[in-house]
């Protein structure tokens, strides 16, 4: 039991919109353990990225309740909902979504402004040789190529030390070699430091290499059978 | 790294946006430094030359214009005249220190101004005039040879105007008369700069104004004896009295008249910046909506975000304060120049007054006026949920 960062007891998320209300989770059951290497899978518009934004504290559940690291989130004000993220959970996006006015290692620094932590200066270098950037430090992101913005976004969700990482199809925007070297970095990280990942993706092959997947269809969690996804 | 560099690369990276969001601030600053120096600059420019006048008390003819800036303002006209016996009979008051009398007169001269024509201003005077006035010191030259010589002394700026020296020629417009330049008073910083000094029985004869005077300047022993000796030359008809204290008042309550309009339109330029700058980080808002959800996301708080933006403005408004008092103080000497031109009366001086404290109250104001105006760009900023901000951002 002591070792289950996140707890979700039919959590749901509900859109409601002046014409329709948009069920973007429903009744979604779930344990993740610390060490866990999750995927989770499922076709466009099956509410991984609403999952995976719920599970990270960025967005409320509308019903159901979840705890992240032993806290009954959706009882938290925003106060205590940034401290959360701000030193639990690392964020990889799809499209990187680094600031473009700031070099490689200033982005990477900037969580650590955020959470009060500048005397980690040098982590941020660290990490960036860790996922082969030493090189590119001072370079700005238009100056890089995806799989490498997608190394500095690994480096910035992990330079305040989370216990979680999720990611959002952080191979979307990349080819196929870039892409597999950053799910290297991943499961890296995942079997040699223990960092609990999470992370959606169209992709079965890189999918199938995480150590569990969860599948979800119109919101919910199905079976791999049931979600029209193809081996 | 820190808020400050975040917030400076911001500004960096629409460079000609945020150059014309400084420069709208600068320019206003500026223009709020210039006029608020221009306000105490003239006001104490026109202090200085009425208590450069050298005397407490003026008598001049019933109506007549008795300081130069009224007597601009009418064109050079208006002049109203009284007979020397007036003087002959004040000399003797035994509460006088010292007393001059003067004779001014006034002729339209074409070729001054650049072509445009201006009035030229004559002071008949006797040596007296020096006794009230012991800092007019001769630049070059000495005083006339005789009391109705065809002589002239001519003051600082008007002797630089016309390029003369000693020795050389003036010309009277209009009167065919021509003077020997026999001296040029250094500057005063007074009216007496533009004036050209001529004897006093000379003046009377060229003008063709025999035994008159238009002014008697006086001053007491005791100051204290003022208001009995004013009551005193009340009793004289056809004169008026005029302390200079009483001048001052009035003249700087015209002054405070014409502040008010400065203000206010150093008020209008400030707004305008400010509306400016407003705008332009509110637009800086919008367009990095994403970014500002990410920041969120990666442990931003609704304080980080408002401080990153808020910065913004403050920088943009510090920025700008700054170039506007350089700008402000470098460009000191040409609004003094356009003033002149456009001034019906400049008095003598310095007409635009910067002083430290000025400049230092600018750039504070600045800055507190980019405090307040970044409170609302900053406020949406950091009102925005993260998940909705990377949304909608595209």
């Amino acid at each position: 039991m002591d070792n289950i960062l996140i707890k979700a007891e039919k959590i749901s998320k509900v859109y409601r919109l002046p014409a329709e209300e948009i069920r973007a989770v429903q009744e979604i059951t779930l344990d993740i353990r610390s060490g866990e290497f999750i995927a989770i899978m499922g076709p466009s518009g099956s509410g991984k990225t609403t999952l995976l934004d719920i599970l990270g504290c960025l967005d409320k559940v509308s019903g159901g309740k979840l705890r992240v690291l032993g806290k009954d989130v959706s009882a938290l004000k925003e106060n205590s909902l940034v401290n959360m993220r701000c030193r639990n959970i690392g964020f990889v996006f799809q499209d990187f979504l680094l600031i473009p006015t700031l070099t490689a290692l200033e982005n990477v620094e900037l969580p650590l402004l955020f959470a009060r932590m500048p005397q980690e200066h040098k982590k941020a270098k660290e990490l960036l040789k860790r996922v082969g950037l030493e090189r590119r430090l001072n370079h700005l992101p238009k100056e890089m190529s995806g799989g490498e913005r997608q190394r500095v976004a690994i480096a910035r969700a992990l330079v305040t030390s989370p216990k979680l990482l999720l990611a959002d199809e952080p191979t979307g925007n990349l080819d196929t070699k870039s892409g597999q070297g950053i799910f290297d970095i991943f499961r890296d990280l995942n079997q040699k430091d223990g960092l609990t990942i999470v992370l959606t993706t169209h992709n079965l092959r890189l999918g199938s290499q995480a150590g569990r997947i969860i599948y979800l269809k119109d919101g919910r969690s199905v079976s791999r059978e049931e979600s029209s996804i193809c081996v | 790294m820190k808020i400050v560099t975040v917030a400076f690369k911001n500004l960096n990276r629409k460079k000609i946006r945020s150059f014309l969001t400084i420069g709208g601030v600068s320019i206003a600053v500026a223009v709020l430094v210039s006029l608020l120096g221009f306000d105490a600059g003239y006001q104490r420019a026109l202090g200085n030359d009425i208590d450069k006048m050298g005397y407490q008390v003026l008598v001049t003819a019933k109506g007549c214009p008795y300081e130069a800036a009224t007597l601009m303002l009418k064109g050079g006209g208006g002049l109203r005249y009284m007979e020397q016996a007036v003087y002959d009979k004040i000399v003797k008051d035994p509460r006088i220190d010292r007393i001059t009398p003067q004779l001014a007169a006034t002729e339209f001269d074409k070729d001054r101004q650049g072509g445009q024509g201006g009035i030229a201003l004559y002071m008949g005077i006797d040596k007296s005039y020096l006794e009230l006035k012991p800092w007019s010191k001769f630049k070059s030259g000495a005083w006339f040879s005789g009391d109705d010589a065809d002589e002239a002394i001519m003051g600082y700026e008007v002797a630089e105007f016309e390029q003369r020296l000693p020795g050389d020629e003036i010309f009277i417009p209009n009167l065919n008369k021509v003077l020997k330049v026999v001296g040029i008073f250094e500057r005063t910083g007074t009216q007496d700069d533009g004036v050209i000094f001529m004897p006093l029985k000379a003046t009377q004869r060229i003008f063709d104004l025999p035994g008159k005077l238009t002014g008697i300047g006086i001053k007491l022993k005791d100051i204290g004896t003022i208001s009995d000796f004013e009551e005193t030359l009340y009793n004289e008809p056809g004169i008026q009295v005029i302390s200079m204290a009483q001048v001052k008042g009035t003249i700087f309550n015209l002054v405070a008249s014409a502040k008010v309009m400065t203000n206010s339109i150093a008020l209008i330029a400030v707004l305008i910046a400010l509306i400016g700058v407003i705008n332009t980080i509110l637009m800086s808002v919008f367009e990095r909506t994403k970014e500002i959800g990410v920041m969120k996301a990666i442990g931003a708080s609704r304080f980080d975000i408002f401080k990153i933006i808020w910065m913004e403005t403050t920088l943009v408004c510090v920025i700008g304060g700054f170039t506007g008092d350089i700008i402000a103080i470098l460009g000191t000497n040409i609004v003094e120049h356009i003033l002149r031109q456009v001034l019906p009366y400049a008095p003598g001086g310095k007409l635009v007054f910067i002083t430290p404290l000025l400049l230092v109250g600018s750039f504070i104001g600045a800055l507190a006026a980019g405090l307040f105006a970044g409170i609302y760009p900053a406020f949406r900023a950091s009102s925005m949920r993260p998940v909705e901000a990377i949304r909608l951002g595209d």
